[in-house]
């Protein structure tokens, strides 16, 4: 596979800030690549350098092998939707999407025709002349899409473009937008703070903090193998007990938390002595006999929520656990008050450095 | 018609205004019937409510109404001595629209060039001095609006109103003495050789033109400066992510979204360079046409009132005609400019 852009190296600062820092990727021709991370956190500032509204410090942006330094937007193969859509009042939904055309001297009759089979492909048909206040936020969301890709990019750049939307329809765009790319089969590059977005749409996603990239994979791997603290903190909800590693058996390692020495897997081969935090998915835990188990605590509240159901428990030390139930273990779950005793596999508990836990 | 009646047409008008008005909402809200919301007067209490409804009508009637009315009246009256105010000769006329015209109250034999001339080089060169004003603040006020960080821009503020702490006549004076023989700007060109002789910019008009220009400057600057401040940023960003080169993002994204404040700037420069006296009584040279001087002179120089009261209401008429004709041009409302 070609890659459709390369970012190497680079860094974006303002002033003594360090926006994005050493960012380094590869994506491929007709991926849908998303980046993930907290508000603040460098990922819309890496989309302006990528779409030039933002000249990197250092390292450089590589479209198709091409360098893109002193390309401005207007000259590279992206086009970008604005988080608010930017969509141009003054004119009407037919215009707006045939801007770009028009930019570039295609005739009124050609681009109008564009235009129209534009809004076909955004299920719009004949809606061009109407004004873009007629337009409900999902239908502006598309017309906001068809602008985008009249001028036929090589890469579609999306910054958080469904956080105006209710709920259900952004659930509802997010299969959309998924349908338009396969269509399409152009590079979406998806910037959101929302992991449900970045885990149902992408092929691969980016996730970050503080202006570094802290994993790229697909949202399996990093649901279940995060590389770093703050992933595993980040992506799906994760019980998290911070400590200090005693001792290393092949894969695995205990921890001294304050629940007791813990064993994990030891992904990234921390040596004994080191800070560590061991992170235990709520489903990987599960109720056993009175007595038994790595675990003990206090059951503090209890959630029924439809398939699953959450416990929350009080253990030693006033630290909580939440605990994820289903089928007959739901059923029989304890009551709030009531001891229960916990037990995991050490397979599925992830021992991670100390480094950049708590940013989440 | 006698012009008697005029006085009393003068008196009716308001009064007759207020009347229409009261009735108006008075059987609006007998429509509404028993769901009416809570009346002016409910609302404010009868102390404030009358207040208000004094001092607004006291306002419009005495600042606004009375003068206009008595200024039309005027204009249609013959010029008589005091003593034959109100009789028999007191008839309503058209003598001094005449004069406008013809140069005589009898005869419509030539043309009166020497006014109709000025008329029509005044409105002519302030629809020029608005086009003026508008390409020097529409970069200025771009660049406030939308580029400079806040820093920089309250220096900018702060730099374009000091020069009109000054009063409108000094600023003038400066001017002139800029514009002179031995001025700044001759002084300048002579010495970097560009001519051996001092420009007269003062008989060249150009003294003048710069002036009116720069008399209401602000009035532009900051109807666009408004204007364009409320522009998204992301839209110009959107336009140039999608290829367009500069002067397009301007001619179709940030000057058709800054039309009502280019609309309300060039009424008001407009109109305030039509009527300005200042500029032209001390920049003006020996041979320059402006018609504010001229009306002015049909009060003070002349003492004919009735002709003065004619001029001014000519020149308000074209100053009406062009704000409807912007309005028009512009595809705006009225309410629109006003915000």
């Amino acid at each position: 596979m070609t890659s459709a852009l390369v970012l190497d190296r680079v860094s974006v600062r303002f002033g003594g800030f360090t926006a994005v820092e050493d960012a380094s990727l590869d994506i491929a021709q007709g991926e849908f690549f998303s980046f993930l991370g907290p508000s603040g956190c460098g990922k819309t500032t890496l989309l302006r350098a990528i779409s030039g509204f933002v000249q990197p410090s250092e390292g450089r942006v590589l479209f198709e092998g091409r360098d893109m330094r002193g390309t401005g937007p207007n000259e590279r193969p992206t086009a970008l939707i604005f988080q608010n859509l930017a969509l141009f009042p003054m004119m009407s939904v037919a215009e707006n999407i045939a801007y770009g055309l028009r930019v570039r001297g295609m005739g009124k009759r050609e681009r109008l025709a564009r235009a129209e089979a534009l809004l076909e492909l955004i299920a719009l048909p004949g809606q061009g002349n109407k004004r873009i206040d007629e337009l409900s936020g999902g239908q502006k969301q598309r017309v906001a899409i068809a602008r985008a890709l009249a001028v036929e990019p090589k890469i579609l750049l999306l910054d958080e473009p469904l956080s105006a939307l209710d709920l259900k329809l952004r659930q509802h765009m997010r299969t959309e937008l998924r349908a338009i790319q396969r269509r399409v089969g152009i590079t979406f590059i998806y910037i959101t703070h929302d992991q449900g977005e970045a885990l149902t749409m992408s092929d691969r996603i980016a996730v970050m903090s503080r202006g570094v990239i802290q994993q790229i994979s697909d949202g399996e791997t990093l649901y279940h193998q995060p590389r770093t603290a703050f992933v595993a903190g980040f992506v799906g909800e994760n019980n998290a007990l911070p400590g200090a590693v005693l001792d290393r058996d092949g894969d695995l390692a205990r921890v001294q938390t304050e629940l007791g020495p813990l064993p994990g897997r030891n992904s990234r081969q921390l040596a004994p002595g080191s800070e560590a935090v061991l992170f235990l998915r709520p489903e990987a835990l599960s109720l056993v006999e009175p007595g038994a188990g790595r675990l003990a605590g206090t059951v503090t509240g209890r959630a029924f929520e439809g398939a699953t159901t959450h416990l929350t428990l009080r253990c030693g030390g006033g630290r909580a656990l939440l605990l994820s139930l289903s089928g007959a273990a739901a059923r029989q779950a304890p009551e709030p008050g009531q001891e229960a005793w916990l037990d995991y596999d050490p397979e599925a508990a992830i021992l991670l450095p100390r480094e950049g836990y708590g940013d989440a | 018609m006698h012009s008697s009646t005029g006085q009393w047409v003068i008196l009716a008008v308001p009064v007759l205004m207020v009347l229409a008005l009261a009735t108006l909402s008075w059987r609006e809200r007998r429509a509404l019937g028993p769901d009416a919301p809570p009346g002016f007067i409910a609302r404010n209490g009868w102390p404030v409510a009358s207040f208000l409804i004094l001092a607004v009508v006291l306002w419009t009637v005495f600042m606004i109404v009375l003068p206009l009315l008595s200024m039309i009246d005027l204009s249609f009256r013959p010029r008589l001595p005091p003593a034959q105010w109100g009789n028999a000769r007191d008839i309503y006329t058209l003598d001094h629209y005449r004069f406008f015209l013809f140069g005589s109250n009898t005869s419509t034999d030539s043309w009166n060039v020497t006014h109709l001339k000025a008329f029509g080089l005044t409105i002519l060169v302030s629809i020029l001095v608005t086009a003026l004003d508008f390409c020097i603040c529409y970069p200025v006020a771009f660049y406030m609006a939308k580029v400079a960080r806040p820093a920089r821009l309250r220096l900018m503020m702060l730099m374009l109103i000091a020069p009109y702490w000054v009063n409108e006549l000094l600023r003038a004076f400066a001017f002139r003495l800029l514009f002179s023989n031995q001025g700044l700007i001759n002084r300048v060109l002579m010495s970097l050789g560009l001519t051996d002789q001092p420009v007269d910019f003062i008989a060249g008009d150009v003294a003048l033109y710069s002036g009116l220009a720069y008399a209401y400057l602000l009035m532009m600057m900051f109807a666009l400066y408004n204007a364009i401040e409320t522009l998204d940023r992301n839209l110009i960003e959107a336009a140039r992510d999608l290829g367009a080169p500069w002067w397009h993002i301007h001619a179709f994204i940030v000057i058709p979204h800054a039309k009502p404040g280019i609309g309300s700037g060039a009424t008001l420069v407009f109109m305030l360079t039509a009527g300005s006296l200042a500029a032209p009584l001390i920049l003006a040279g020996p041979r320059s046409l402006w018609f504010t001087p001229i009306v002015y002179d049909r009060f003070y120089q002349a003492f004919n009132w009735q002709q003065g009261a004619a001029y001014a209401l000519i020149l308000l008429v074209a100053c009406i005609i062009f704000v409807l004709g912007v309005l028009k041009l512009f595809r705006l409302g009225l309410g629109e400019i006003a915000k």
